[in-house]
This record gives C-alpha cells, structure tokens and sequence, in this order.
C-alpha cells in the first residue's frame, strides 16, 4: 500500500471512498480482531493521542464500541455527551469545534442528529474527524462492520446479494450499506413499506423490492433495519402490529428461502416487530459477531486516521507487562 | 426644479415599445421627454450614457428588509441602498417582520424609514392575517391607506381555504393583489431540500413539488370562484407552470414571479451541505429550472423577483437542517437574468427589462415601469456586456449569504436614478 491509499483527514461516509480505501479498513480489521481476544486488551498504536467522542444523541453501543477501540489503541479519551455540557446551553456547533481544537486534540468521534454534521466538523477543524452517525446521512463503521461480518462468513463480497429490509427513508445504516457494499462488488436490494423508501433510492444503484418475501427469495444476507416507534405516530405505517405481519423477519417466512439466509441487525432491536426472536437468537444470525467486529473496525479506522501503516505488525504488538 | 439629461444612451422603454439611441430629460421628478437630440437646458446635470442602456428602473415584487425587528440583518435603509446597486428603483416589502406589518402603524414605519433613506422607493405588503397566524383577516383598508401595495402571509402561508377564499374577496374592495407563498405545510414540514435524488443521498428531508403545486392549484381555484386578484410568489416547478398556464388560458386574475436562482441553479447546489443554496422554495431540478425559463419566456409566468432575504453568517454556518432559509438577491438579480435568459437568447433585453420593471409595476398597479412624458424618474443605467465576478464582500446589502460569489456574471447597473436623483453609481 502506498501513502496515497490512506483514507485522508477524515471518515465522514463511505460514498466519498474508493473501493480501495474500503478494502483497507476492513484489511486493517482482520489482525485487530486478535487485540480484544487477548488477556491484556491493549496495544500502544494511539498512545499519546487524545480523542474526544462528541455525542449529540444518545448512543450506548456505538459509544462504547469507540470508546472500547480507542482505549484499546492506548489513546487518551474524553466523552461528551450534549445533556450537561455547553452544548445544551445554546453553544453551536462551530463554536464547539473550536474550543475542541484550542485544546490541541487529535481526534473527534461525532454523532449528531443533524446529517452533515461530521462533514461540517472536518471542514472546520484540522483534527482528524469520525462520523458516528450524521442525522440520516452515513453511519460508516456501522457499515464497515456490517461489511467485515458479511466476509466473515461469505470469504468475500462481490457477487453478494444483500437485502436491507425497513426503515430506509430514516436510516443512514442503510445508506453507508449501499455505498460500501456496492463498492466491493456487492448487489444490494431494499424493501420496505414504500412510505419508508425515500425518493430516487434505485439511482443510488439499488434494487427496489415491494415485498419482504421477494427479498428472502432474492438474497444471501438480511440486514434488517431498526423500526422506530415513531414511525407510526407520524403517519408513515399503520401500526407496529401490522408491520410485523407484512415486514417483519420471521421463521416461517425464511423457512421459504431457497437457502439459508445470514441475519444481520445493527441494534437496538424492537423483537417482534422488525425482527422475530427466534431470528435474532437464532443460527443465522450474527447479530453479536457484528458486535465483537465493531471494535476492531473502529480500531482500524482510527488507526489508519492517524497516520498507522497498514500491515504493521509493531501496532499489534502488546503494552510491556 | 431640478433637471437632468441623460445622453446618447439606447433608450428601452417596454411600456412604448422603444428601443433606440436617444436622449431622456428629466425633471422635476417626472420624465419631461424622451428624443434624438434633446437640447440641454441651462443648469441641467448631464449623464453620458454612450454605450449603456437607459431603462425604467426594476421593481421588485419580492423583497426581505427585515426591519423593524432584525436590523442586525438588513435596515430599509440598506436594503434600500442594496436594491439601487442592483438597478431597482423600487422594491415591496414583505410583512414577516418584528411586529409583523399587519396593521397600519407598522405600514406607517416602513413607508417613513424608506423615505429618510433616501434610495429606493419601499412599498409596504401588508399581512393577509393578523400576526400571520392564519386566523383573521387583518385591516386591508387601513394597510392600503397607510401605503401597502398588496397583501401576502409569506412564508407562512393561509392554510385555510376559506380565509384565503375572503382575503381574495375582500381584497377587491381595495383592488390589491393577494400574494401566495403556495406550500402545504403538512407536506413541506421540516424539510430542508427539494425531494429527489441529492436529498437522498445527503440524508436531509425533501419537500416534494408537490407541496407548492397543491396550493397553486388552490389558489387558481379561488381565484377562478372569487375573482380575486392572485399572485403567485417565487414559482419553482413545472408543474406549477403547467397549472398556471391552463389558469391564463381561462383568463383568470392570476399572475407569477420567479426568482434567478430558480431559472439558474437546481437542488445539486445543495451538495456538501451549502447552506448558502438552502431556501424555500428549495432548488429543483433541471426540468424545473428549464420550466421555469421557457414560462418567463412565454410570459406564463409574469415577472422576475428576487426573495431577498438576508441572513446573518453566523446563521447560515451551521448545520444545514439548522440554517435559515433564504439568499440576498438585489445585487445578483439583474447580471443572473441577463446572463442566462437574455446570454442564451431565450429572452432579448427589452423584454428583460419589461419583466424586471414594466410587469412588475403593472401587477402590483406601482407607479414606474415606463419612461412616458410625466412617469416618475425612475431609471436604471446599464452596461449589459460588462462582465465581472461576484464578490459578495462588495454588497451594500449588510447580509453576504449567497451562493454566487465567485460566479462570473455579465451586465450591471451602472447608475441608478430615482425621483430625478441619481441615488447610485458603479465606483
């Protein structure tokens, strides 16, 4: 690899990146992997480096999955969280980049609900930026690690068939998904109720399915996206009930596939709405190994940020005991 | 009496149909002739228009002064001084202001402070509702003594079809013109963006064609049960002017203004989140843009306005789904109109000028709009070839946000005249 695959300042989305830059990450995934099954959880990558993980929503699995990849890496870290910090006495968020940046940190994890926030941020601030999830625009490591569970299991993703099957229109899961997925060589499929589809979905280089049993027929993998509770207060479907019974993921309905279907969901789920619980636990599903992989994802995105080689095996070598 | 010879220009007058080299005395703030060598009488001030065009002045339809309430932004004043560096010599106030100009006091003020400025002239649109709340009809009779041209609830518009119904009825009392901002709220809530593929992608929420389309077709309605007097604001899609040309083909009381950015720039603009490309009615799409062209050209949609509509830098560096709507467009509106409409030879110049003046006038019944012996002297002075590039640090405006800075545009008003003053030049 040469200096110019990097991945450059920042990681905003995955629709900016070459296939080349996505393929490195997940490469630079595969030996962190090890890091978390050690004994001593620690190698020295980012020691030194102060990271600050700036969340403007709530979050607790991807906060903690960053904060886990951070320390991890060695790297000095600092949560903060909107409730309780200047952000909710009227402070925006330009101002807040900037007292960020007077304190000489090196690195900024975002999650905001507005999309673009992350892009923004970067924009504005010479650290290196993370996008946690920007509003309904990209959630990158989300996708990334979605991505490395699906090579897990298939060895590789072109010529994959991935359905993502919900709230589209909200979901910038999905969104991340489609660019990496296509990236690699991947097809991929949504299917949704069509008031949860946005606009012009196909001209991202997606197929459309009206219909749930149409993707399981289709696809090699499911990755089934989290239905908000307000969907149904806002108009967009009738009710969680009625979702479940014309969307949901069901035994009895991939019982019909032609072939085992892998079951992604990337969390919190609602059991019986999206996603039946006999699914979620069940063989299939790689539910937690998206989990496990979403630190080690995080780790090699952080790495390769701040200027890590990668394949160098001095950055997975342990701390001195 | 003061006087004034403006020479050797080509002299367009849209109202006469004149297009030819002559001179343009004035005096007394009225136009006193129009002719090939008009003599100079003594102590009369002389412009050299050699190789400029002299026109009547613009007038928009459809400005944002934001005082009182949000002097920080735009005065009248400096409002009034941004629309002479554009070439306009009158502009119309929309009510959204702090307090909102429903009643005859707030008319009163704005009329007082344009004329302490000094610049352009300021015509007050008063509110369709009180407060722009949508609920009762405000004083139409007053506003219209104290000086308003029309009345509109702008950016928030009657959502009720029977308050919209009687304002076009009462309206007629005073024959004054009910302007819509057309957006169904339930539609549009929220959004930040046209609806289409660019909103897609960004993640932002879209607000459908739709949305105007819908209450362009209800206004239609209602202007076709009431008789009323509708004009539709800053039209942005092709459907709307496919609504509103069938409306004109029945000969109803239905006229339109487009902006420049929607016959120059579409929703791509929005890319990388460019707050400076969010407005409402958000940029469409290329076949809206064309739409919008081919109706100015046709005449389906009437004249050119620009939504001026200042907003402070810190406001618009934020977020995109927290910015404000709207760019400031006095300075930009004549050089964009000419470049795309009158460059690309959909439109010639005199009927550019009639557009962005004449029409106007007309619409909302203004003095102006013509250069006939006793019209106001109301001129614009342009060098339509001139090429330069925006450069929004150089606004008279107290506001920047735009997105054509850095665009290299074609024609400026060189000077600008009104009541027999020249209130502008080009330094």
């Amino acid at each position: 690899m040469t200096a110019a695959a990097g991945l450059g300042k920042d990681l905003v989305g995955l629709e900016k990146l070459t296939p080349d830059q996505v393929r490195l990450i997940l490469d630079t995934a595969e030996p962190f992997k090890e890091v978390s099954e050690r004994q001593i959880k620690k190698v020295p990558a980012l020691r030194g480096k102060t990271i600050v993980n700036l969340f403007f929503e709530a979050s607790t699995r991807t906060r903690i999955s960053f904060e886990f990849a951070e320390k991890r890496l060695s790297a000095d870290t600092v949560n903060v969280a909107a409730v309780g910090s200047s952000v909710s006495k009227g402070e925006t968020l330009v101002d807040t980049a900037r007292n960020l940046e007077a304190m000489r940190i090196d690195m900024v994890v975002i999650r905001h609900g507005s999309s673009g926030a992350a892009q923004f941020l970067g924009d504005r601030i010479n650290s290196n930026v993370v996008n946690a999830g920007d509003g309904k625009h990209e959630h990158p490591t989300q996708a990334l690690l979605d991505m490395l569970t699906l090579r897990d299991r298939f060895s590789k993703l072109d010529g994959l068939k991935v359905a993502i099957i919900g709230d589209v229109l909200h979901s910038r899961v999905a969104r991340s998904n489609i660019w990496g997925l296509t990236k690699l060589g991947a097809s991929v499929a949504v299917c949704g109720p069509a008031s949860l589809l946005p606009r012009g979905i196909d001209e991202m280089g997606v197929t459309v399915l009206p219909r749930v049993e149409d993707a399981i027929q289709w696809a090699d993998a499911l990755n089934v996206l989290r239905l908000q509770l307000e969907r149904m207060t806002a108009g967009f479907i009738p009710s969680l009930r009625e979702y479940n019974r014309v969307f949901g993921v069901t035994n009895e309905r991939l019982k019909r596939a032609p072939k085992d279907l892998l079951i992604l969901h990337p969390g919190p789920m609602n059991r019986g709405v999206e996603i039946d619980s006999d699914v979620a636990d069940g063989e299939h599903s790689v539910i937690l190994p998206q989990v496990t992989n979403g630190v080690a994802v995080r780790m090699a995105v952080l790495y390769l940020l701040a200027g890590g080689r990668p394949g160098s095996s001095a950055a997975l070598q342990g701390e001195e005991r | 009496m003061t006087q004034l010879l403006i020479r050797g220009g080509r002299v367009i007058d849209p109202a006469v149909g004149r297009d030819e080299q002559a001179d343009v005395l004035l005096a007394g703030g009225k136009v006193e002739a129009v002719g090939q060598g008009l003599g100079a009488p003594d102590g009369v001030e002389i412009v050299d228009a050699a190789g400029l065009v002299v026109a009547p002045g613009f007038i928009d339809l459809h400005t944002h002064l934001r005082e009182p309430g949000q002097e920080d932004l735009e005065t009248i004043a400096t409002g009034a001084m941004s629309a002479v560096a554009g070439g306009f010599t009158a502009v119309c106030a929309m009510p959204n202001t702090d307090p909102v100009c429903d009643n005859q006091g707030v008319v009163g003020f704005v009329v007082s402070q344009a004329q302490r400025a000094g610049k352009a002239r300021v015509y007050p649109i008063g509110a369709i509702s009180l407060g722009q709340k949508g609920q009762q009809l405000a004083e139409f009779g007053e506003l219209v003594g104290a000086g308003a041209v029309a009345v509109s609830d702008d950016g928030h518009p009657v959502m009720s079809s029977h308050l919209m119904r009687t304002a076009l009825e009462y309206a007629k009392v005073f024959g004054i013109p009910v302007a819509d901002h057309c957006e169904e709220m339930s539609l549009a809530e929220g959004g930040a963006m046209h609806e289409g593929v660019v909103s897609t992608r960004l993640g932002l929420k879209g607000i459908p064609a739709a949305a105007e389309e819908i209450m362009v077709a209800r206004d239609i309605l209602l202007a076709e049960l009431t008789g009323g007097h509708v004009h539709l604001c800053h039209m942005s899609t092709r459907g709307s002017v496919d609504l509103i040309r069938r409306a004109k083909d029945k000969g109803l009381r239905v006229t339109a203004e487009a902006c420049p950015h929607h016959f120059t720039l579409t929703h791509e603009a929005c890319e990388d989140y460019n707050t400076n490309a969010k407005m409402n009615p958000p940029l469409r799409e290329d076949e809206d843009r064309e739409a919008i062209r081919e109706a100015l050209r046709d005449g389906t949609i009437d004249a050119i306005a620009t939504d001026h509509a200042p907003h402070h830098y810190d406001a618009k560096e934020r977020e995109f789904d927290q910015a404000p709507n709207g760019i400031i467009g006095l300075e930009t509106a004549f050089p964009l109109a000419n470049a795309e409409l009158v460059g690309s030879g959909l439109l010639t110049l005199p009927q550019l000028v009639e557009r962005m003046s004449t029409v106007p006038a007309r619409i909302f019944g203004l003095p102006g709009g013509s250069l006939a012996k006793g019209a106001p002297a109301d001129i614009v002075i342009l060098d339509p070839g001139m090429r330069w590039t925006v450069d929004p640090s150089t606004f008279r405006s107290k506001s920047r946000n735009t997105p054509f800075g850095g665009r290299e545009v074609k024609g400026r008003a060189v000077a600008t005249i009104v009541r027999g003053h020249v209130v502008y030049r080009q330094p």
